[in-house]
């Protein structure tokens, strides 16, 4: 899966949870979930819990406190998949 | 300076009625919302009737946003929030779109445990290691705080937001409490109410203790017949009923109309102890609980035209109306009219008080008594204190201007509104 796949699937997920529909719509690497989204911050524990089902991962705890944007964000992803 | 107290404001999702038009023409027709339950006969319970509220959930994005129904799963906070905001808009009321709250505005919603559904599938959840899963809404939706925690966010409440836990009282403590602090000028008004969770997990408990009435699975429409002499136990119901409480002067400020005043009240406990117990009142407490009503109402116990009685169709409804006869020095004919509200709703536990109290203001304020159906055969015990024609079983249309409404509950708890037509 490339990068632009990657981010389309990240946009999807996040997208009932966003506050901020201008900024979704020019989602990209340097989004901000919190800050630039205004996703509430409880709601992150949901948006990563989605990330898992939908790439059918496991993500620790670790990984989870670095996943506040989206660039972050893919470079769990993708580790996560190259180690299944 | 003590201020005048009234009411601006109802909502209501009851067995037989959700909303405030169709609650009341329940009411008037005697219409019952009792059916039969299917979970509840799957689970082998022995009482397999219910008071569940119809929800029409297409109807929701109303009440909610499309995030908050993700993963939700508490139908006590649904009814609260549908009850609380309905009574909101009824008052004339928006929510604060402002950035800061409004001070003067605030809640006591009661509830008697929140979202035990969302609680159990919790709890399967962490015994099978899934902890990580439980999402962002576990705790919000299982605290008991939850449903005035959401009434106060979707409305922006800064005054006092809190939930007050009295059993089958709640209701009627709620709008107490709300009326002492509006009385004391701590706040222009408070959304007062309660609310239950539905369920079979909830209702468990009193159908294991057998106070539940088991005999007319077959017939569900007549299986709750408070002050009937084949009542044989209660049918577990829910819902929420919402008031919005207000200081007169705020009232007629904003031009709000006025379903009718608060005049007093009283709250007590017998202690568990002269006769009371854990599951029983105590007669003596219950009677003075009436009795300081009254006089705190400043009228007198001849003034009350109309009671809307706790009566859930056990053995105790006798004592009941033995109490009130005896706190009121009433008996007869002289007894004011009085009926029971669960015997078209159920007894829906921590909501029924609240429930009641708008059935009371609507019949105060429109001037009607609903019907007391399944009551054909009279509690003999009960005839012997007070006359037939004070438990009407077909609609009275009559003046009231003093209704007074009971409740008491687990724990040997007790509460009486006196409520007046406003003039």
């Amino acid at each position: 899966m490339n990068k632009e796949e990657a981010i389309q699937k990240l946009k999807e997920i996040v997208k009932p949870y966003v506050k901020n529909e201008e900024a979704l719509a020019n989602i990209n690497e340097d989004t901000d979930f919190i800050n630039d989204l205004n996703i509430n911050s409880a709601n992150l524990v949901d948006v990563i819990l989605d990330v898992e089902e939908v790439f059918d991962i496991e993500i620790d705890a670790d990984s989870m406190e670095k996943m506040r944007d989206v660039k972050f964000a893919l470079a769990v992803i993708e580790e996560k998949l190259a180690a299944k | 300076m003590e201020r005048r107290v009234v009411i601006t404001g109802l909502g209501v999702v009851a067995p037989n009625g959700v909303g405030l038009e169709d609650f009341r023409s329940a009411l008037k027709e005697g219409r019952s919302g009792i059916q039969f339950d299917q979970q509840l006969a799957d689970l082998q319970f022995s009482c397999q009737v219910s008071g569940t509220p119809p929800i029409d959930r297409e109807n929701l994005s109303k009440y909610f946003t499309d995030l908050e129904l993700r993963n939700f799963n508490s139908t006590g906070i649904l009814y609260g929030v549908i009850a609380g905001l309905d009574a909101w808009n009824d008052a004339g009321l928006k929510p604060s779109k402002d950035e800061s709250p409004d001070w003067e505005s605030g809640t006591i919603f009661g509830a008697g445990t929140s979202g035990i559904e969302k609680f159990r599938e919790s709890i399967y959840k962490i015994d099978a290691f899934q902890t990580r899963r439980l999402g962002s809404t576990a705790v919000s939706q299982t605290m008991n705080s939850g449903i005035s925690a959401y009434l106060g966010g979707k409305l922006g409440l800064g005054n006092q937001v809190t939930t007050n836990s009295s059993a089958c009282t709640t209701g009627t403590e709620s709008v107490l409490m709300a009326f002492d602090r509006i009385k004391a000028g701590k706040a222009k008004r408070i959304l007062a109410g309660s609310t239950s969770d539905s369920g079979p997990y909830i209702w468990a408990g009193f159908d294991a203790i057998k106070v539940c009435n088991y005999k007319s699975n077959e017939n569900p429409e007549k299986a709750s017949r408070p002050m009937s002499a084949s009542a044989a136990g209660f049918v577990p119901g829910s819902g929420a009923g919402a008031l919005v409480i207000e200081d007169l002067e705020s009232a007629l400020a904003r031009n709000a109309k006025i379903y009718c005043e608060i005049l007093g009240g009283n709250l007590n406990s017998g202690g568990q102890r002269g006769g009371g117990s854990m599951t029983a009142p105590n007669s003596t407490a219950v009677q003075k609980c009436v009795k300081d009503a009254i006089l705190e109402s400043g009228i007198e116990a001849k003034d009350i035209d109309y009671i809307s009685g706790h009566l859930t169709a056990t053995s105790k409804d006798a004592t009941e109306i033995e109490n009130l006869s005896s706190a009121l020095n009433r008996s007869g004919k002289d007894f004011p009219y009085i009926n029971s509200l669960k015997v078209s709703t159920g007894h829906c536990l921590s909501a029924a008080a609240s429930i009641e109290c708008v059935a009371t203001v609507l019949q105060l304020s429109e001037n009607f008594v609903a019907p007391n159906i399944n009551c054909e055969d009279l509690n003999p015990e009960i005839s012997a204190i007070i006359d037939e024609e004070c438990i009407p079983q077909k609609l009275i249309k009559k003046e009231i201007n003093i209704a007074a409404k009971v409740s008491f509950g687990f724990g040997d708890v007790n509460g009486c509104i006196i409520f007046k037509k406003y003039s």
